[in-house]
């Protein structure tokens, strides 16, 4: 197939190439979840879904409101039962699965306070209003049994001055925090204890745009940084594309298309992830 | 007694209650549910305290009513009244001579004997309440330990006082297993709970809960490894008795600003004055 | 020399479904291979399926048929059988791609765009930011602009900074859509010494150039593309159009 050689080129074989190997391209699986299906009427909820996520993958699961993706996200961390199906949590360097709903309540319950994470899209339900910065910092770390209050102090500033707020503050009450900071301050309160799995709800929703740029290049960052591995839903595509490696496309409680995200966005295949990439505005 | 059951209480509500103090006994710091009756005076004037006391009273009991350590405010001489009118049992002011002794936010400075039974009134039984509203999640932290927000309560008080400036109802760890209140007691009370000799419990009328802590039982108060816990201290001694060990109120005597500490526990300085007269 | 890359019976359509499942067939039968060290540039027209060809060898465009295989010295890999997981590491280690326009997140520095490919392989901060200055060095761009996001440069600008990008992790196969496109005589000789290099260095890659010059002077084989349009006319459609997709932000 290929043409002769244009005038001048060099033989490229005169000096032999370094050996090249395949990367290690297979990643432990941490979440799998199978079949999972949680209904509260027909087409609402989440149905058959079936996928698994990779050790330091960010997953995006996009589609419209009511498509189901929130039941999906609470069925994935924990916090309601599938009707059907399962969601096993592989730990790294644990032969042991994690069935989440066959295990008892409070060993479920440990899990999504010290190994899980969960980040809401409203700040407020993720956040003690009433307590400090650093209190909200540290209390999961409390609950691990860290009863040192200087070293708690020292990690509440460290975590602030990590997700961009002024460790001065760490006394301040989040009410008096803009809708960016206290964002910014829930993720600090989750990632504290170095979770190995996130969930984020729409974690720049109700962000102004410029707050979201700053909240995504930071998410971006500690996601390389400590290695997280992510569920991460949103409606917002561009969101999606900056922060996911692959998507899930959901339309009436069942997933149409998955895939790489650049691929999902470029190259839709589904004629509703036309539908929904085509309805996008751009400036 | 004409008209009364021994008491106040009727027999079946007592063998319910007393049930439900077996429980409690057995398992330290836990809060038992009880059906709480109608008592003849309003809620938060001591109806829990009152309902256990009436269920564990026998005849020859020797009965000893405080509150905030006083024998002679109004509430402690009606309680008083009250029993000497349904039970016709013995009632003293001396620590040593009662066999049970109920009390409102305070716990005696003589120490307790074995044999002895101290009834707490409590207002608020779940020390978890003042984070978490629903009782149905309060319960599953208890059941599953998850105690760290206790210790943002703490924390918090720390990062705003430089100390933890909660003095009373300070939050205690029962035999190393359930977080409970100890009721409003002033927090230099709270040694006193750690391996008493005598029986301690403690009833919510409004909430209608009971808990308990047996003889000899570990009581530790939550707090931080740079910030231990601590008790008041007086640089003043008792105006009347001299004690420096006891627990002082402040007194204003006149209107001119005058002003004295007294020990709160008015059996306590009493002997005092009566041994060194 | 066993090439690195083999493209056997390669096909693309796209059916777009908001407009009566109109079939457009954009490529047919296509085939190529590539070795080490090559520079192989794809040539015709612009919009006969040059950039999509790229898009498809990095996994941003589904195949329709045919094979492609990377042919390592421990045993081929089929990247139209790959699962979507797997192209993760491989776009951090083996195929990296030039493209024509940036993208990235706002508020990020320059510098921290060109670092990111090689911060993603865990290489050290300090020793990533001193290579990546220095590739910016090399392409002109001024150094108070370092500090600064390309959100706001100039197309040109903006062109040199994704060319850092891009060569900075000295991927073993590049994929090169119009890296010159915009740039003045000094910075297109500044992209072929950089392509100069990647081959001496035994990298294999695949490009598309329309300045004659630049071609001539990196280009080992030509690759017309025109034998295996389906209708001309009718596939004379830029790919990149149709769900609108936002490289133009």
């Amino acid at each position: 197939m290929s043409r002769p050689d244009l005038p001048g080129s060099q033989c490229p074989e005169a000096e032999p190439a370094p050996s090249l190997r395949c990367p290690d391209l297979a990643r432990p699986v941490l979440l799998d979840v199978q079949e999972v299906t949680r209904l509260y009427g027909p087409g609402k909820g989440c149905e058959a879904v079936d996928f698994r996520l990779h050790a330091g993958e960010v997953l995006g699961i996009v589609g419209e409101s009511g498509s189901g993706k929130s039941t999906l996200l609470r069925v994935l961390a924990g916090l309601e039962a599938p009707d059907a199906g399962r969601v096993v949590y592989h730990r790294p360097g644990d032969s042991l699965e994690t069935d989440l709903y066959a295990i008892g309540e409070a060993r479920r319950r440990a899990l999504l306070r010290l190994e899980w994470g969960l980040v809401h899209q409203n700040p407020r339900d993720g956040l003690r209003m009433s307590v400090s910065a650093g209190a909200n910092v540290g209390e999961r770390l409390m609950a691990l049994g860290q009863r040192h209050y200087g070293q708690l102090r020292a990690a509440g500033q460290d975590w602030m001055t990590q997700v961009e707020l002024d460790p001065e503050r760490i006394d301040d009450v989040p009410h008096t925090f803009s809708g960016g900071m206290q964002q910014r301050l829930q993720i600090a309160r989750t990632l504290v204890t170095r979770p190995r799995l996130v969930f984020m709800d729409e974690p720049t929703g109700g962000l102004d745009v410029s707050v979201q740029a700053r909240l995504l290049d930071m998410l971006r960052t500690l996601v390389r940084q400590l290695g997280l591995s992510m569920v991460l839903v949103t409606h917002d595509l561009a969101v999606a594309r900056l922060l996911a490696h692959r998507l899930l496309v959901m339309r009436r409680g069942r997933v149409v298309e998955a895939g790489l995200t650049d691929q999902i966005l470029d190259d839709p295949q589904h004629a509703y992830t036309q539908l929904l990439v085509s309805s996008v505005l751009t400036p | 007694m004409n008209g009364y059951n021994f008491a106040y209480l009727d027999e079946q509500t007592k063998r319910m209650i007393r049930r439900a103090l077996l429980k409690a006994v057995a398992i330290p710091g836990y809060q038992v549910p009880f059906g709480g009756r109608e008592m003849p005076m309003p809620y938060g004037w001591g109806t829990g305290g009152m309902q256990l006391t009436a269920s564990i009273l026998g005849a020859d009991d020797v009965l000893k009513v405080i509150d905030q350590g006083a024998d002679d405010t109004t509430n402690a001489v009606s309680i008083r009244a009250f029993f000497e009118r349904v039970a016709g049992v013995e009632t003293t002011t001396a620590t040593r001579a009662a066999s049970i002794i109920q009390t409102r936010h305070r716990i005696p400075e003589t120490p307790l004997e074995p044999g002895q039974i101290l009834v707490f009134q409590v207002p608020i039984p779940e020390p978890l309440r003042f984070i978490e509203p629903s009782e149905r999640e309060t319960r599953l932290m208890h059941a599953l330990e998850e105690y760290g927000v206790m210790h943002v309560k703490l924390y918090e008080d720390i990062a705003r006082h430089g100390h933890i400036a909660t003095t009373y109802a300070y939050p205690v760890k029962v035999d190393g297993r359930y977080v409970m209140d100890p009721s409003p007691i002033p927090k230099f009370d709270n040694p006193k709970l750690d391996m008493s000799p005598a029986l301690l419990l403690f009833g919510a009328g409004r909430e209608k809960r009971l808990y308990a802590i047996p003889p000899h039982t570990r009581v530790e108060s939550l707090d931080f490894e740079d910030h231990p816990f601590e008790i008041q201290r007086w640089d003043e001694r008792c105006a009347l008795c001299d004690s420096a060990e006891s627990f002082l109120d402040e007194v204003i005597t006149d209107d001119a600003g005058g002003r004295m500490f007294v020990c709160s526990d008015t059996d306590y300085c009493e002997r005092r004055r009566e041994e060194s007269a | 020399m066993n090439p690195i890359l083999t493209v056997e019976g390669l096909g693309k359509g796209f059916v777009l479904h908001g407009q009566g499942g109109l079939a457009l067939t954009v490529m047919r039968d296509l085939a190529l291979d590539l070795r080490r060290g090559e520079c192989l540039v794809l040539a015709g027209p612009s919009g006969i399926g040059k950039s999509t060809l790229l898009k498809i060898l990095y996994g941003n465009y589904l195949a329709g048929h045919g094979r492609i295989r990377l042919h390592f010295d421990d045993g081929p890999l089929t990247l139209t059988e790959l699962p979507a997981h797997a192209w993760h590491a491989l776009r951090r280690d083996v195929i990296g791609y030039v493209s024509q326009f940036l993208r990235v997140v706002p508020r990020v520095s320059t510098c921290e765009v060109v670092m990111e490919p090689l911060l993603a392989r865990g290489a050290d901060a300090v020793e990533s930011r001193l290579r990546a200055e220095t590739l910016l060095a090399r392409l002109n761009l001024p150094e108070r602009l370092w500090s600064l996001p390309p959100g706001t440069f100039s197309g040109g600008e903006q062109q040199r900074v994704n060319i850092a990008r891009g060569f900075i992790g000295e991927h073993p196969l590049l994929l090169l859509d119009e890296p010159t496109a915009s740039l003045d005589a000094a910075n297109r000789a500044v992209v072929i010494e950089l392509i100069r290099e990647a081959k001496a260095r035994g990298a294999a890659m695949l490009g598309i150039f329309h300045d004659e010059d630049v071609r001539e002077r990196v280009a080992d084989r030509l690759l017309p593309l025109e034998n295996y349009m389906d209708d001309p006319s009718r596939a004379r459609i830029d790919a990149s159009q149709l769900f609108q997709e936002n490289d133009h932000e």
